[in-house]
């Protein structure tokens, strides 16, 4: 057996519409996780035992899980507690949102961190509460540090929205499956499934890259 | 202005204050000396509470700072701290670094505040500088705009945290400059230092700390040239 090429074309449409869809739940999902990631990585941070520790057990409980496990919870296991299907895009961007919570607020928390203590004591120094020394001084640096891993959080999420295919999600890999009940050219479309996340991952690491050494600059 | 009473500091097992028994008067300049780990950084950042003392009061113009009633913030506006690191703000520039203070902490506004920004930076001789950024400034710049953020809060008082150690010696002149001024106008101030020579000159008092305690203070003339205390005089051996 050759392979075939010829098919590409014909098939493009419909990877592209699955291309479409993984880009939005990526998207929606880093959204979500950024909500959550940014208060769990101050929590963890923060003054509050009780908070510390629950966002703790979130953030231990999320990384120590696998994705997949998560979407299972949420898709197949949270409808017969409360009695009543969820729409299987609604339990991705759930599952998902959840999951690049507890990441991102490690990168959050990791990046608060990173900053000299002096710079907090110099703020508070001067007077400025807490929340003020956070919202002025350490924020807007934790931040320039925070935007390399995230972009590499949305990279990881680009590919493992790819999980979400188990759930009848027509993203790009479970269109690619759908073109091969049509094609019967399983390589030729894994490889080109494959070539279009590669894509991806790589305009936005380039992406990435280029952040860092601008925000370097400022520095 | 500040007094301590049976002040005490322990991190962990390692009991860095001993009881400490200070007072500093209106206008006084109080220099701290002593070997490295005897307590002097501590006992200065117990003053304004960036560390919590174990033990014992500080008393702050007739307050007791030290009560859990009293707010922090409105304690620490009143007095300025220099760092041995600076700690300038580097993703502001320098008339923000020193703006930032007086607005969002005393509601002044910020044409006012850059006003009295740039006269402090006029007056600790980098006037050219108020956009630049701390990256961009020598040490000895950037420890003078630090000294310019803690006088823009109109202190009552100033602590000075060893504010020339981090510095080159060809630039530890001109920090040492703009601290001799403030103590000529009367500032009320607290300074640890290695500079000997300095803590003779702009020192109204020394004290000699080791170990966590004072062990001698009093004028310079006496503590520095005719110390009573052996570790005084042993200490004076190495450094003088």
């Amino acid at each position: 057996m050759t392979l075939d090429f010829s098919i590409i074309p014909g098939i493009m449409p419909a990877l592209l519409l699955g291309t479409r869809l993984t880009v939005e739940l990526a998207i929606i999902a880093v959204a979500i996780g950024l909500v959550i990631g940014s208060f769990a990585g101050i929590g963890r941070v923060g003054g509050n035992r009780i908070v510390r520790i629950i966002t703790g057990i979130y953030v231990d409980f999320i990384r120590g899980t696998p994705l997949l496990v998560q979407l299972f919870l949420v898709y197949f296991g949270l409808p017969s507690l409360i009695g009543r299907p969820i729409p299987p895009f609604l339990a991705a961007i759930a599952a998902m949102g959840i999951n690049s919570g507890a990441y991102i607020a490690e990168i959050v928390r990791a990046g608060i961190q990173s900053i000299d203590r002096g710079q907090i004591e110099a703020a508070r120094s001067l007077g400025l509460t807490y929340s003020q020394s956070m919202r002025y001084i350490i924020f807007p640096q934790a931040f320039r540090r925070i935007i390399p891993p995230l972009g590499n959080e949305f990279i990881a999420m680009l590919k493992d929205s790819s999980l979400v295919s188990v759930i009848a999600l027509e993203e790009l890999l479970r269109k690619g499956q759908v073109v091969i009940t049509r094609t019967f050219r399983p390589f030729e479309v894994y490889m080109v499934v494959a070539l279009i996340y590669l894509t991806m991952t790589l305009a936005i690491s380039r992406l990435v890259a280029w952040s860092e050494k601008r925000l370097k600059i400022v520095d | 202005m500040i007094r301590t009473c049976g002040l005490e500091k322990y991190f962990g097992n390692n009991h860095v204050l001993r009881g400490i028994d200070v007072t500093v008067n209106p206008h006084e300049v109080v220099v701290i000396i002593g070997p490295s780990g005897s307590g002097k950084s501590t006992f200065l950042r117990c003053l304004n509470l960036l560390e919590k003392p174990t033990a014992g009061q500080v008393f702050f113009r007739g307050q007791c700072i030290t009560d859990p009633h009293i707010n922090v913030n409105e304690v620490r506006r009143e007095m300025g701290m220099v760092f041995q690191r600076f700690n300038l703000f580097p993703h502001m520039s320098v008339i923000d670094n020193i703006t930032l203070g007086p607005t969002k902490v005393r509601g002044v506004s910020i044409d006012e505040a850059r006003q009295t920004a740039r006269d402090l930076l006029k007056k600790v001789g980098i006037a050219e500088k108020e956009n630049a950024y701390p990256s961009e400034l020598s040490g000895g710049q950037q420890q003078r705009v630090a000294i310019a953020r803690a006088l823009a809060m109109k202190p009552t008082a100033m602590l000075f945290d060893e504010a020339t150690s981090a510095l080159d010696p060809e630039m530890i002149g001109e920090v040492l400059d703009v601290i001799r001024n403030l103590a000529e106008e009367g500032m009320t101030m607290v300074v640890v230092t290695h500079e000997m020579g300095f803590a003779r000159e702009v020192g109204d008092r020394i004290l000699f700390m080791d170990e966590g305690l004072i062990l001698e203070e009093g004028p310079p003339q006496q503590v520095l040239e005719r110390p009573q205390n052996p570790r005084t005089q042993a200490f004076l051996s190495k450094v003088l």
